[in-house]
């Protein structure tokens, strides 16, 4: 089979980077299987318990990088208890265990223990980068042992992270040996910070490209900072309030104006507006901006920064900018791909949202948009035919009306329309959130048109099971569902039991699917674990038959049940 | 600390209304909500929502919507306006999933069926046993003694099918006499309860108006696993404190 050598083969694996790619590559023949996988340096887990550790490891020996995904998603919004799961200690301790060379770790919705941080610091002699997304666990004495212990250390990742802050003193425990840091963000931590370590450090670390600061960084700290790192690429700022008085703004202004080589801005803790203009230097080369945690700016001073902007590529911001703001948003950066607009005021009265008309302007403008998250107040049908109309090029599309069941203001009817326009528009579509008054129409599109459609999101919607046999049935690239609060029962869990083994997991609560219904598939399909939570309040049920299930997470496996689940999760 | 930034799923408790506390069927005695702290406009779904299909609660009262990460909530405007509760130890985020009602709401042809939870009332509580996915709930104003909720809680889990309806089965006075195997320890599974401070006891130790007042939720565990439950004061190490405290 081969007409190369072995090296010569593995040499061009090397350019083969994508997981996906060298997955496909593996299953060629047994020859290339054994190549590839001798020579594999990054391994992606997409679900912790799809399968051991011991047998990644047994199989990737070489691995240098390892990425894991733990908690389902519908854990970012509370529906998931504290401890379901997601402990990366035994990952850990087998990567030490069999002496992997690990280099690189990055955790999404895991737990991770200071332990097992402080094993990590001394167990890998080559340890570079931790990527830590929406972890918890751990505190900063955990950091501190990663600052303490590795010596190469280049990226220390931290986002959206909750972690017991015990001040300020970890930053200390960089060695003055330690100039290698590439990137470093603490952002989401809470607490002060060590200033006079920070400045040190970021001066000793001329490498340094990538900074993201906690809201405890005052302005004039980050003035000094910038003075000493006018090489960043990507920066965050902290706290962006000074007192008008003190001239700090214009200095941070005169500084800025040497930096000119920052192209991601995110931050803005707390702001007031009459800072914002101190950033207007940096606006005109900028790709990427987050004001999305930045609250209280008015939609015109929004506004007046975005009008320098015009290089924005991804734009993650607030609904008080408006549709008003949306507009010049869409007149003024040609180039956008991305946009995020997150609810200010999700429980207010709806003055400061944006609706249908700032999605419409924004397609009309942005030909290059492609990811969509958008809260609004309301969306009509005829807005979304329009915005597929304009922009056919979507791979992320995440709708998200307030009001979850709300319908076209205009006609009272359901959005299914508006939505089948968009995955038949939108051939390239991977992602989809759908959100307001949908029957089991739309899913009946999503079945037909949408291809390519990896992950989907539903929540109060459909009419019956047949909504869910569309999708299960017509998307065949689908990887994960999550589904909350809509009517699909046994009938639609059972009928194709087959398809959840091509999946990687599938969430749902608040459904009509019943405890026999799960059973039976867990019976049926001994590769996937069947999880119900049972921390829901169900309504008393009258009989033990159609006990309704408050929640179900199910996935693909092959290591069988979890050993570690806590006494509310059952595995069926 | 037990859920100190991300809201502990096991904050919910209190008294579910129940059919009583609905306008369509006649009650004088219908308390007010004890913590109508969210602002006046949004509360007064309680008050009026019917029980069959009709307007939602706003989405400010459905649990984990919109759907925005809890980092996130520190930006929003009038967090200040989310609802708190009295022994609240999460701080100044917002806590939807320990406040906010829960709705089901199903499109179509079913009645919506609606919960609402409101701090300070016990009536119904959980009750969960180890081994059985679903949980069931059993109405604590029914019973006046240990004895009675124990015979219940048997009838319900071990009992035969037609002895489960927990109210009204927790009445008889031979009952309260008759000591329950889950109360004794004669059986493989004790009877333990979840207190206001998320410690887990072993119920019975305590006055019975006492354990009313700072019950939150019941579990029947295995009495291999209740090993190192103490009355009182003692904190139980437990497999839930195995990921560290944030």
């Amino acid at each position: 089979m081969n007409y190369f050598p072995d090296e010569v083969i593995e040499h061009v694996f090397d350019f083969i980077a994508s997981h996906k790619d060298r997955n496909a590559v593996s299953l060629v023949c047994k020859s290339w299987y054994k190549i590839e996988r001798i020579s594999r340096r990054r391994v992606f887990i997409g679900n912790c318990y799809a399968i051991s550790p011991e047998r990644v490891i047994e199989r990737f020996p070489e691995l240098k990088s390892l990425t894991l995904k733990g908690k389902p998603h519908f854990a970012d919004f509370n529906l998931v208890p504290h401890d379901w799961g997601g402990f990366v200690q035994p990952w850990i301790e087998a990567l030490v265990k069999h002496r992997v060379g690990l280099e690189e770790l990055r955790l999404k919705r895991m737990v991770i223990s200071d332990e097992s941080l402080e094993r990590l610091s001394k167990a890998f002699v080559n340890f570079k980068t931790l990527v830590l997304v929406s972890c918890e666990g751990f505190t900063t004495d955990g950091l501190a042992a990663i600052a303490a212990n590795c010596r190469f250390l280049r990226e220390l990742d931290l986002q959206e992270n909750e972690v017991e802050d015990h001040r300020g003193h970890w930053i200390s425990c960089f060695p003055e040996s330690c100039t290698s840091l590439v990137s470093l963000n603490f952002a989401c931590l809470k607490g002060d910070i060590n200033l006079t370590a920070l400045e040190r450090l970021v001066a000793r670390s001329p490498n340094l490209t990538s900074l993201r600061l906690n809201r405890a960084v005052p302005l004039d700290t980050l003035q000094r900072i910038l003075m000493r790192a006018p090489q960043l690429v990507d920066l965050g700022t902290g706290s962006f309030l000074h007192d008008p008085a003190s001239g700090a703004s214009s200095k941070l202004k005169a500084t800025l104006l040497k930096c000119n080589s920052i192209r991601t801005l995110s931050g803005f803790l707390e702001v007031s507006p009459r800072c914002l203009t101190a950033i207007y230097p940096v606006c005109q080369n900028l790709n990427s901006l987050n004001l999305s945690y930045a609250p209280g700016i008015h939609g015109h001073d929004l506004i007046k920064l975005i009008q320098h902007c015009r290089k924005l590529e991804r734009l993650w911001i607030l609904d008080s900018i408006g549709d008003k703001g949306l507009g010049v948003v869409a007149s003024t950066c040609k180039e956008l791909q991305e946009l995020r607009v997150f609810p200010s005021d999700p429980y207010g009265a709806g003055n400061a949202t944006v609706t249908e008309e700032g999605l419409v302007a924004i397609s009309a403008g942005c030909p290059k948009l492609h990811s969509l998250l958008y809260f609004c107040q309301q969306m009509t049908n005829a807005a979304l035919i329009t915005v597929a109309k304009n922009c056919s090029n979507f791979t992320r599309f995440r709708l998200c009306i307030l009001d979850p069941i709300k319908p076209d203001p205009v006609t009272m009817q359901p959005l299914d329309e508006g939505f089948g326009a968009i995955v038949q528009s939108c051939k390239r579509l991977r992602r989809l959130s759908l959100s307001g008054l949908l029957t089991d129409q739309v899913f009946l599109y999503i079945g037909m048109y949408a291809e390519q459609l990896e992950m989907l999101s539903i929540a109060f919607a459909g009419n019956s099971d047949k909504g869910m046999l569309y999708v299960l049935n017509g998307c065949k690239k689908l990887r994960k569902l999550e589904i909350r609060d809509s009517p699909f029962g046994n009938t639609a869990l059972l009928t194709d039991v087959g398809k959840y083994e091509t999946m990687r997991s599938l969430w749902m609560s608040s459904c009509e699917i019943t405890l026999v219904g799960c059973e039976i598939l867990a019976k049926k399909m001994p590769m996937l674990n069947v999880e119900i939570i049972n921390d829901e309040d169900d309504i008393a049920p009258s009989s033990e038959d159609i006990l309704r299930v408050g929640k179900m997470y199910l996935y693909r496996t092959l290591v069988g049940s979890r050993k570690d689940a806590p006494w509310f999760v059952d595995i069926l | 600390m037990r859920g100190k930034s991300k809201a502990s799923a096991w904050g919910e408790c209190g008294r579910i209304l129940t059919a009583k506390d609905f306008p369509c069927v006649v009650n004088n005695n219908r308390s007010p909500p004890v913590n109508a702290s969210v602002s006046g406009t949004k509360r007064s779904a309680v008050d009026s929502v019917p029980h069959d299909t009709g307007s939602p609660p706003p989405p400010s009262q459905v649990v984990g919507w919109p759907p925005v990460g809890t980092h996130r909530k520190s930006s929003f405007v009038n967090q200040a306006k989310a609802p708190r509760s009295e022994d609240d130890k999460v701080g100044s985020e917002i806590d939807k999933s320990k406040d906010a009602s829960k709705k089901k709401i199903c499109n179509g042809n079913k009645s919506s069926h609606v919960i609402f939870k409101e701090k300070g009332h016990i009536g119904f509580v959980k009750v969960n046993m180890d081994g059985i996915p679903i949980g069931r709930k059993v109405d604590l104003n029914a019973h006046a003694c240990y004895q009675t909720l124990a015979h219940t809680l048997e009838d319900m889990f071990f009992g035969t099918p037609k002895s489960i309806n927990p109210v009204g089965s927790g009445g008889g006075k031979d009952l309260a006499t008759n000591p329950s195997k889950l109360l004794d320890g004669s059986s493989e599974f004790v009877l333990t309860y979840e207190d206001k401070e998320g410690d887990w006891m072993l119920v019975g130790d305590v006055p019975w108006r006492m354990f009313l007042s700072s019950v939150k939720r019941l579990r029947i565990m295995r009495t291999s696993e209740a090993n190192g439950l103490a009355p009182r004061f003692q904190e139980r190490t437990s497999e839930r404190q195995r990921a560290k405290p944030v």
